[in-house]
Parts: structure tokens; sequence; C-alpha cells
């Protein structure tokens, strides 16, 4: 079932005529239309589109959060399709790591529980959630920071909580979806730079973006129109 | 290349989580509390009615078993196969004529009662009439009784000295006397009296036994400050001027056979003393038979009346604060829906939504029951120092309670812990 780590090469994502309808009272809205794309371990993959291009439809799908309605979608060797809520929550929580624009972090509760949320869905000794959650706040900067509230951070410091999260449970990707939208643009580059900084050290990326200057840090870019793939285009090596 | 990221997942995957119920639920556990305290006078509202239902259930249950353990013990002392007869109209009946004016019940009616020996164990008239003893210089006053020598039967009660008097000594008018502990003490300084004379109304009475003690009677009277004679010797010698009918028996007080139903042998006493007094079909009985286990009965139905309508209020206040935890926690659901998003996104599966909603509930209902418990056992002794009801606080009441409410809270709590879990993670994730 679950692929071991393996050689940047492997397939993590590969979709084959993956196609996601909604239907909205009578109308049934294509919102993506036989794709087929494969994302390689180790990629740092920015999806651009206007709104209503598919790209959310995308991630959700690759997110593990929504099924597909016709074809594949094979995430880290599982078969999206067939699996169960359970199967699909445990995926997500093993394989998967979220990075949200609204950074998401739970108010009234310290940056490292925060950081702990997935591994409380996780089997674990507590001393090795704590000392997971503590390695991560470290890897993301926060060290000194691990007992302060979300309202004690600034929006940066916030965010690098919610990478720190979603970097606890070691998962093979990281889906950031406009992980800069709320930030000014010295504090948006600070964050590109970590995830490059992530990506280096092996961890697949997707990003969704509307930004082309963020969309730069990545070294694959695919565009969404109307619910279909318009380009997909890999940069030569990018990256500062 | 050191950091977190590049091992591989040490919580290896394995074929199906073997859910990690205890670490799940003592999370569920933090986050509920916190959750609670974070909204402490909200939660406190929330479990208002909660504690109001379980006061109200431990008061009125407690009331009730309180009463319902003094009836058996009413019921103990005093036995349910005791009828008493007394002249006059019914207690509940229509008309009601003064006892004095009605026709007495005559030493005919006792023989006559006392003929019925297959359901009457024991039958006695009764007369009574305030005396003074004189005993060596010293005086009591008290009451004496002029009963027939199967009173003490009636009465469950044993002579423990002496002898009780005879039948002859009964029909003769025998001036005999069996006396109470109280009088022994006060006449005799507790000295065995039996043989010793005393005066009453200047009339010379030997006493022959002493009565077992009995105590306090439920209204307080002292049935140890007593003195019993035959029948006939209190009507000739200590209270002539009682009614006008020489053979006057004052109440009868029946003992029925233990295993008969009372009520079918009261039935035939009433139907034997009407014809014995000639009343016409349909006409109202002029005598009263008063049966001490339907009073109780009847008093104990008035008590479960009030008892059921305190467990229908409590009822009611449990739904509602059913109700109130169900609302509120929808309320919180909503408050909450971004969070939810989160944690299904981050790998809580439905049930785990589930649970940690569910937990939330208990702990609310535990919480509200607690309180709820402290206030009905606080609140019985209020009732019981104010109201002087008996009371009987039982700690499967109190554990029975909070059981109720942790079950309340469950099932109102149930539905928005269920639609938290039903949530779409994406739509969950963009609620604002």
């Amino acid at each position: 079932m679950n692929a071991p780590s393996a050689p940047a090469t492997e397939t993590l994502v590969e979709c084959v005529g993956l196609g996601k309808d909604y239907v909205m009272g009578d109308n049934v809205i294509h919102a993506l239309r036989a794709v087929d794309v494969s994302i390689q371990r180790g990629e740092f993959v920015a999806i651009m589109g206007p709104s209503g291009s598919g790209k959310s439809t995308f991630m959700n799908l690759v997110g593990a959060l929504d099924t597909p309605t016709v074809g594949i979608l094979r995430i880290a060797g599982q078969d999206i399709g067939q699996m169960s809520s359970d199967a699909l929550a445990r995926l997500r929580n093993e394989t998967l790591g979220f990075v949200f624009q609204q950074f998401m972090l739970l108010a009234k509760t310290d940056a490292i529980d925060n950081v702990k949320l997935p591994l409380m869905y996780t089997r674990m000794d507590p001393a090795e959630k704590d000392r997971r959650a503590r390695a991560a706040l470290e890897r993301v900067g926060l060290g000194q920071r691990m007992d302060h509230r979300p309202s004690q951070l600034s929006g940066g410091q916030q965010q690098r909580v919610a990478i720190a999260r979603a970097l606890v449970n070691r998962p093979q990707m990281i889906l950031a979806d406009e992980p800069t939208g709320a930030l000014d643009t010295v504090t948006a580059a600070e964050i590109m730079a970590l995830l490059e900084d992530l990506n280096r050290e092996g961890v697949t990326i997707v990003l969704v973006t509307h930004e082309e200057e963020i969309a730069e840090h990545a070294r694959r870019i695919i565009r969404f129109r109307d619910g279909r793939i318009i380009q997909d285009s890999i940069r030569e090596v990018g990256a500062a | 290349m050191s950091s977190v990221i590049d091992q591989k997942p040490a919580n290896a995957p394995t074929e199906d989580r073997p859910a990690a119920v205890g670490v799940q639920l003592s999370a569920s556990l933090v986050i509920a509390l916190k959750a609670i305290r974070t909204n402490s006078v909200r939660s406190f509202l929330t479990m208002l009615g909660i504690i109001i239902g379980i006061g109200a259930a431990i008061i009125s249950v407690s009331i009730s078993q309180g009463a319902g353990q003094q009836l058996q013990e009413q019921i103990q002392a005093f036995g349910t196969h005791v009828l008493q007869v007394r002249p006059g109209s019914s207690f509940f009946g229509g008309r009601r004529q003064g006892a004095g004016t009605a026709r007495p019940l005559t030493d005919r009616d006792v023989q006559a009662v006392a003929e019925l020996s297959d359901q009457v164990e024991a039958v006695s008239g009764r007369i009574q009439s305030n005396v003074t003893l004189l005993a060596g210089g010293r005086n009591w006053p008290t009451q004496v009784q002029g009963v027939g020598p199967d009173f003490a039967i009636t009465q469950s009660r044993e002579i423990i000295e002496g002898r009780n008097f005879s039948e002859g000594e009964a029909r003769g008018g025998a001036t005999v006397a069996l006396v109470g502990l109280t009088v022994v003490n006060e006449l005799f300084d507790g000295i065995d009296p039996v043989g010793a004379r005393i005066r009453i109304n200047r009339s010379p009475v030997t006493i022959i036994g002493v009565l077992e003690e009995k105590g306090a009677n439920n209204f307080g009277q002292d049935q140890d400050d007593v003195i019993w004679m035959p029948l006939a010797a209190v009507r000739s010698r200590i209270s002539r001027s009682s009614g006008s009918v020489p053979d006057n028996a004052g109440t009868i007080t029946i003992k029925v056979w233990d295993d008969l139903d009372v009520l079918d042998v009261q039935a035939e006493i009433e139907d034997l003393l009407r014809l014995r007094r000639n009343l016409r079909p349909g006409a109202d009985d002029d005598f009263a038979v008063f049966n001490f286990a339907e009073f109780i009965r009847a008093r104990n139905e008035t008590q479960a009346l009030l008892g059921f309508l305190l467990a229908a209020f409590s009822a009611t206040s449990l739904v509602v604060g059913g109700i109130g935890i169900m609302n509120i926690m929808l309320v919180s659901v909503t408050e909450r829906t971004r969070e939810i998003g989160l944690r299904r996104a981050v790998g809580a599966r439905r049930r785990d939504v589930l649970t940690q909603f569910l937990v939330e509930a208990t702990v609310l209902g535990l919480i509200g029951g607690i309180i709820g418990m402290l206030a009905g056992v606080g609140g019985t002794y209020l009732a019981a120092h104010l109201g002087e009801f008996p009371i009987l606080i039982s700690p499967w009441t109190l554990a029975g309670a909070v059981g109720i409410a942790v079950f309340i809270a469950v099932f109102f709590g149930y539905y928005p812990a269920r639609r938290a879990s039903r949530l779409d993670p994406i739509e969950a994730l963009r609620f604002e």
C-alpha cells in the first residue's frame, strides 16, 4: 500500500483522466475535466489559474479532501477513488501536510499545541509528540516562541507555526493554498524561502497561488483554465 | 541534511490504525475542558437546566423515599391488620354527626365481632379517661384506658411483669390494672410495682402487671404513660359520667388474622354492625371503621402525587436542559466549523470529531450533574428542615442522578456531534 521512501524520480501523485463534477441545482459544473498529470517525489509545483479554473478542485483532490467523479488519482500509490473516509483521513494524517492562506491556527492554544494537532490523531508516545513538535517549531525558526499564542505572534510567525504543524507528521508532500496571500512582501519572501528549504530537504511541495512572483519560486508551474491544464512548464534551476 | 522531514514516518502506517481510544479520549477531554472553561459563563447557563432538573430529581426521590421508609416503620409499628370502629359517621362521609351524639358501640357489639373468630384474632372495646393516680403520697396524672383482656393482642404488646387480667376480672369489673413504664418510674421509682395498691378517684386499684415499653407514637404521645383496667371497672368506678348507655364500649379495636385480607374482614364487620344497628340498606353508616393501613396508604398517595409532580418538574427541567445543551452545542459546532475542517484536514476521522463533541457533552452533563447533585442534597436537607419531612438520601439516588445527567447530555449532544462529524472538510475550511 504505502510506498517506501524512494528516489526523487518516483511518482507521488498520478492523475489519469481525472474529472470532478459538482451538481448545483439543475446544473452540473465540470470543475475538472480529464486531467492527466503526475507529480514526482521532491518536486516544487505551483498551481495557477483564475478563480473557477479548477485549481482549487485539483488541490482538494490532491489533498485527499475530496474524491474524483471520474478518472484515477493515486497519491503515494493509493487510489483515492477507492478509499473510505477513514482511510482518506489516515492518508492526510500520515502522508500530507496542509498550509492555508488564513493560517488556521487554534486561538487560545499555544504554538506547540497547535503544532501537535495532527499528532492528536496518531498513536504515539506523548514524549515523542512533544519532541517532534519542538523539532518542527525549531525547524521553522520559532524555537523561542513555543508557548506563544497566535494572537501574540506576527502573521509571518503564525504561518511558520502552521508550516511546523504541516511538518510535524513528516509528510511526503506539503499542500500550500495561497500561503503568502495574507502576508506582506518581505514576510512572503521569507515564507517562500522556508518552503524552498524544505523542498531542498526532500519534501514535495504543491503550492496554489495567483501571484507570478510567488510561482517563480517553484520549478514547475501548472496553469489551469476551465477545468483543464492549459500549461505545464518546468523552469531552469530556480530559487535564490 | 538534518531536520524533521526526510525521515520515513516513525508512525509507520498500519493497515488499520488500532484506534488509539484511550489517547483519543484523554485528548478529547482536554479539548472539552478547554472549550468549557473558555466559555465558562455560557457553559454554566447551558448546564443550568441539568442542574435544576437533577437537583429537583434528588429532592423528590429523597423525600418520597423518606416518606416510604417512614410508612414502612409506621405500618410495622401499628400493624396492617388492625381496624378501629368508632361511633359516628364515616370520616369521609357526606353528613357528619358529632361523635358524641351518635349511638355508642356496646359490649354486645364487641361480643358479636369476637364471634367472627375465624376472621378476628382479638377484639376489645376501649374507653379512656384522664385521671390522677395516687400511690404512697405521690400522685401522677395520666390516662386510664378501660379495655378488654385481648387489647394487648390488638396492640401487639407484651406484659413484661405480672399478668394480664382474666376474662372473669374483665366481666366482673375487677379493680386491677396494668401500668406502663412511665407510670412505674413516676410512682415507684422503676421498682416492680406488681401487687402494689394505688388509688384512682378514691377507688383502690391493685397493679397486677407491667406493659412492655412502646415509646412515643407518631403523634409524639408517650405510650408508656398509661394505665389499663378492665372496661367495666373504668365504666362503673372511674368515669361514671361518660355516656348514658350502661354498656358503652367506646371504640372497638380489632386485630384481623394476618393471613386474611383486611379489607374483606372490614366489609364483613361493617355488614355485621349495620345488621346489629338495624340500618336500612342505603342508609349511611352511623359508625366508622378506621383502617390504619388504608389511612397511611391514602396519605402515601398524597406524597406520591407530590413526588410525581416534582418528578415531572425535574423531567421537564432535564429535557429543557438537554435542549439547552443541544442548542449551545449547535452554536459551538457552527462557531468551530473551521476548526473542525482543520482537524479533518490533518487527519481526524469523522468518529474522532464525533467523539470530541460527545466527550464535550459528557463533560457538560457530568459537571452539571455533580453541581445538580450538590444542589439537590442541599435542597433536600433544606426541605427536610423547613417542612420537617422524613428524607432518605441513598447513594444510588445520587449515582443515578449523575448518570441521568450524563445520559441526557449525551442524548441531546449526539445530534450536534453527529452534525459536526458530517461536515464536509472542504466547506468547513472555507466557512467564514
